[in-house]
C-alpha cells in the first residue's frame, strides 16, 4: 500500500471510479467518503448512491489496488470500472433533459400568451402575441425538435418511417403555418400546440432515456473485473499492476489464488487446478501445470502461477467469442419496438388524412390558405403525443417496479422482447446452479471441532474454503484463534490448535476428487468434506411459473451429460450436454427458424454469443461482464425466481401499452372528424392532447407493483 | 398596453432565470445522484 503518498502541487491528479456495489445508506456514504479523505494522497472522494460508484480524486502515487484495498478496509468491497463504464457520463439522457427544459419554459411562455388570446384578446394585441408566441417558439423548435428531425430524417433517408416522421412533418408544417398566421394577422395561431407537443414527447423521450441510463449504471457497477489487469514481472525483477489490454506477448504475470487470468498464456512456474467453468461451462476443475496453455478469463484456484503472456488481450480466446457475439446481436438490432411497428400503420393514415382534409376543402371553395389551415389542425391533432407517451411511461413504471424486485432491464425493447418468449433457454453452471461449491454433508462435521473448522477455512482464499466458512458462518459458528497457521499451495493450511495439529486440505485418497476436502485433527480419522455446485434456490418453482407462462424450457451447457444429470435431476428438463458457444449459437438459430422467440439464461463467457443471439436473455448477477453486457436484464441475488417474475412483468406492461395505444387512438377518433370540419381552434387542441396525455400516464403508473 | 410593455419582458425573464437556473442545476451534477441527495442530509460532519 502506498499510502504514505503527499500531495505534490506540481503533480496532475487522477481519477478513479470505482464500483461499490455494498453501499446503500447515508452510513456508508460518510464512512466511505470520510475514511478516504484521511488517507494521505486522496484529494476528494465522492460517492454516488444511486449509481454505486465512488470517484476518486488522488495523486498519481496512489494505484488502484490500493484505493480498492483501503475502501476494503473501511468495510466495503470495490471493484474498478472499465474506461467504458465510467466515462461517457455526458449522455444522451442530459441533451433530452436540455431540450425537454427549453420546450417546458417555452411552452409555459405561450401558454400564458395564448390564455389572454383565448380570452378574447384582439386586434392588435393578439397580432402582438402571435408575434411574440413566434419568437418563442420558432428557436424552440430548432433546439428542441432536434431529437425528432435527426431521427426522422435517418428514418427516411433509409426508407423507412418511424414515429418520429409524423411528429417531425407536423411539428414543422405548423409552426410554419402559424408563422404565417402571425404575420398576417390572422386569427389562430397554433404555436402552442407545437411547443407543448414537442415538451411532452421530450418528457417520453427522456424517461425512456433515463431508465436505461439508470439500468446500465446498476448493470456497470455489478460487473466485476477481476481480470481487468495483472501484476507483471519486468526483466528487473521489478512487479507493476498493468491494465489487460496493456499486456503484450512475453510478458510474464504473476496470478494469485483468486485471481482471474488476464490474458491467454503458458504456464511457467506453479501448479493449480484452474475453474473453466466461465468459459466452457464446465463445473469440474482442471489441474494445470508448467508448460500447460491457459485462456483468459480462467479462475486460478489452488496456487499461485507465472504465466508468459502468449497472446495479447485483443487476439486471445475471448477475441473469438466477441467475434462470434458481434455477429449474434445483429438479429436483435433487426427488432423493430412497438412504438415503430404502430407508427409505420399510423404514420400513411395520418398524411392521407391531411392530405385528404386539404383537397376537400379546397374542392368546396375555401381557398388554399383556410384549407391549408384545416389540414394543419388535423396534423396537430393527430400527432402521436399520447403515443410517444404511451410505450416509455409503461415501460419506465414497469422497469422500477422490476428493478425494486431485482431485475435490472437494460431498456425498453427488452421488455418488449421479454414480453414475447415463448421458449427459454438455461444454462446450467451457474445459472441453473449457484456456480460456487457449497457444503454438501455439513453434519459430518462435529459440533465441537466447527470453530476449529472455521478458523481453518478463514485462513485460505480457496473456493472450498470460502464454502465452508460461509456455511459455518450461516450457522453462528463462533472462530477460535489457531498458531502456526500455514497454507501450503496446492495442498491446504494447516495450523496447531492447543498442541494438536489441526488440518483442512487435500489428503491422499481424495486426490481425484477436485470437489471435496479432508479435515483432519491429530490423529483422529480425517473428515471428509465434500461440495456440490446446488441448484439456485427457486428453480423448480421458477421452471414451474414459466411451463405455466406457456414457456417450456430446456438446458444447453457445455458441461458433460453425468455432471448435468446429477445436478439437475427433478427438474424434468430435457438438455443438450457438451455444447460449444458456436453449437449453442446453432440451436437458437434452429429454435428461432421454427418460429420460437427464445430467452436465453446464461451466465458465462461461453454463453456471451448465445445471450446476445435470443430473442431476449438474462443473466444472474454473479455472471461474467461477457455475460452481463450481452444480456438484456440482469437479475440480482441467488433465487431463479426473478426469470418467471420478469416475464409476468413484461407481459403486464405489453397489455398496459395496448391499453395506451387504444385510449390514444380512441382520443383520435372523437378528435379528427372534428379538425377535419375546421372546428379545432388551438383552445381545443391544446385540452385534447394535455388531457391524452394524462390519461395515458396515468394508466402507466398502475404498473407501479407490476413485479410483486 | 403600457402595462404589457413591461409585464410580458418580467414574465419572460422569470422564465428564463428559472431555465438558466436548471441548466445551471444540471451542469452542477445536482441529478446525478438522486438517492444520494437525501441522504446526506443525516450525515453529521466531523470536526475538522
Amino acid at each position: 500500500m502506498t499510502a504514505h503518498a503527499t500531495i505534490d502541487p506540481g503533480e496532475a491528479l487522477l481519477r478513479t471510479v470505482l464500483a461499490v456495489p455494498g453501499a446503500h445508506c447515508a452510513g456508508c456514504i460518510a464512512k466511505i467518503e470520510q475514511g478516504l479523505a484521511d488517507v494521505p494522497g486522496v484529494v476528494a472522494a465522492r460517492l454516488n448512491i444511486t449509481s454505486k460508484q465512488l470517484s476518486v480524486t488522488h495523486a498519481p502515487s496512489l494505484t488502484i489496488p490500493g484505493l480498492i484495498e483501503t475502501v476494503g478496509r473501511l468495510g466495503f468491497e470495490a471493484q474498478p470500472l472499465s474506461e467504458a463504464a465510467a466515462g461517457g457520463k455526458d449522455s444522451e439522457s442530459r441533451k433530452l433533459l436540455r431540450a425537454t427544459g427549453v420546450a417546458g419554459f417555452a411552452a409555459m411562455n405561450i401558454m400564458l400568451l395564448s390564455v389572454s388570446v383565448w380570452s378574447g384578446a384582439e386586434g392588435g394585441t393578439r397580432d402582438l402575441f402571435h408575434l411574440l408566441s413566434g419568437l418563442i417558439a420558432i428557436p424552440t423548435v430548432a433546439y428542441s425538435g432536434q431529437p425528432f428531425f435527426r431521427s426522422a430524417w435517418s428514418a427516411l433517408k433509409r426508407g423507412r418511417t418511424n414515429m418520429d416522421v409524423p411528429i417531425a412533418i407536423g411539428v414543422l408544417l405548423v409552426t410554419a403555418l402559424s408563422l404565417f398566421e402571425a404575420l398576417t394577422g390572422g386569427p389562430h395561431a397554433y404555436f402552442d400546440g407545437a411547443v407543448m407537443l414537442l415538451f411532452f414527447l421530450l418528457v417520453g423521450r427522456s424517461l425512456d432515456s433515463v431508465m436505461r441510463d439508470r439500468a446500465r449504471d446498476g448493470v456497470s457497477s455489478l460487473i466485476k473485473q477481476q481480470a481487468a489487469g495483472a501484476l507483471v514481472i519486468g526483466d528487473d525483477g521489478r512487479s507493476q499492476w498493468l491494465r489487460s489490454e496493456q499486456l503484450l506477448p512475453g510478458m510474464c504475470m504473476k496470478v494469485a489464488v483468486g485471481e482471474r487470468i488476464a490474458a491467454d498464456g503458458m504456464v511457467e512456474a506453479g501448479a493449480s487446478s484452474a475453474d473453466l467453468s466461465l468459459l466452457t461451462g464446465e463445473s469440474a476443475p482442471q489441474r494445470i501445470g508448467k508448460g500447460d496453455p491457459v485462456h483468459a478469463g480462467t479462475l486460478n484456484l489452488d496456487a499461485p502461477l507465472t504465466v508468459r503472456v502468449t497472446a495479447a488481450a485483443e487476439d486471445s480466446s475471448l477475441a473469438e467469442i466477441a467475434r462470434l457475439m458481434g455477429e449474434a446481436g445483429q438479429g436483435r438490432s433487426r427488432y423493430v419496438r412497438i412504438a415503430d411497428r404502430a407508427a409505420r400503420l399510423y404514420a400513411p393514415a395520418v398524411h392521407t388524412l391531411a392530405a385528404l382534409s386539404f383537397v376537400t376543402w379546397l374542392l368546396l371553395g375555401a381557398g388554399w390558405h383556410q384549407s391549408l389551415l384545416i389540414a394543419a389542425a388535423v396534423l396537430i391533432i393527430t400527432c402521436p403525443c399520447a403515443l410517444g407517451l404511451a410505450v416509455p411511461a409503461a415501460q419506465i413504471v414497469a422497469a422500477g417496479s422490476l428493478m425494486r424486485a431485482g431485475v435490472l432491464v437494460k431498456d425498453g425493447s427488452a421488455l418488449e422482447r421479454l414480453a414475447e418468449a415463448d421458449r427459454a433457454l438455461f444454462d446450467k453452471t451457474g445459472t441453473l446452479t449457484l456456480g460456487r461449491p457449497e457444503l454438501g454433508n455439513l453434519e459430518a462435521i462435529p459440533e465441537n471441532v466447527r470453530p476449529v473448522a472455521l478458523a481453518l477455512a478463514q485462513a485460505s482464499r480457496h473456493p472450498l474454503a470460502s464454502a465452508l466458512r460461509r456455511s459455518l458462518e450461516l450457522r453462528g459458528t463462533e472462530s477460535v484463534t489457531l498458531d502456526h497457521i500455514t497454507e501450503t499451495a496446492g495442498t491446504g493450511v494447516s495450523a496447531r490448535y492447543r498442541g494438536m495439529k489441526v488440518a483442512l486440505g487435500k489428503i491422499p485418497d481424495l486426490a481425484a476428487d477436485s470437489m471435496a476436502t479432508a479435515l483432519s485433527i491429530e490423529d483422529c480419522a480425517p473428515v471428509v468434506l465434500r461440495f456440490t455446485d446446488r441448484l439456485r434456490p427457486g428453480t423448480a418453482v421458477a421452471i414451474g411459473q414459466l411451463r405455466k407462462l406457456g414457456i417450456e424450457s430446456s438446458i444447453a451447457t457445455g458441461d458433460r451429460a453425468a455432471s448435468v444429470a446429477t445436478a439437475t435431476k427433478g427438474l424434468g428438463l430435457t438438455a443438450q450436454t457438451s455444447m460449444t458457444p458456436a453449437d449453442k449459437l446453432d440451436l437458437i438459430a434452429r429454435l428461432q427458424s421454427q418460429g420460437h422467440r427464445v430467452l436465453m439464461v446464461g451466465d458465462g463467457l461461453n454463453d456471451g454469443p448465445a445471450l446476445a443471439a435470443g430473442h431476449v436473455s438474462m443473466a444472474p448477477a454473479s455472471a461474467s461482464d461477457v455475460g452481463q453486457n450481452a444480456a438484456d436484464a440482469v437479475f440480482l441475488g441467488d433465487s431463479l425466481l426473478p426469470v418467471a417474475k420478469a416475464i409476468v412483468a413484461a407481459r403486464r406492461t405489453m397489455r398496459v401499452v395496448r391499453q395506451n395505444f387504444v385510449i390514444a387512438i380512441g382520443y383520435n377518433v372523437v378528435a379528427v372528424p372534428l379538425a377535419f370540419m375546421g372546428l379545432v381552434t388551438p383552445l381545443v387542441a391544446a385540452l385534447a392532447m394535455s388531457g391524452s396525455s394524462i390519461i395515458v400516464v396515468a394508466n402507466a403508473l398502475r404498473l407501479r407493483n407490476a413485479a410483486r | 398596453m403600457s402595462g404589457l410593455a413591461l409585464l410580458i419582458p418580467i414574465a419572460l425573464f422569470l422564465g428564463l432565470a428559472g431555465l438558466a437556473a436548471f441548466f445551471w442545476a444540471m451542469r452542477d451534477g445536482q441529478f446525478d445522484d438522486m438517492d444520494g441527495a437525501g441522504m446526506r442530509i443525516l450525515i453529521e460532519e466531523e470536526e475538522k
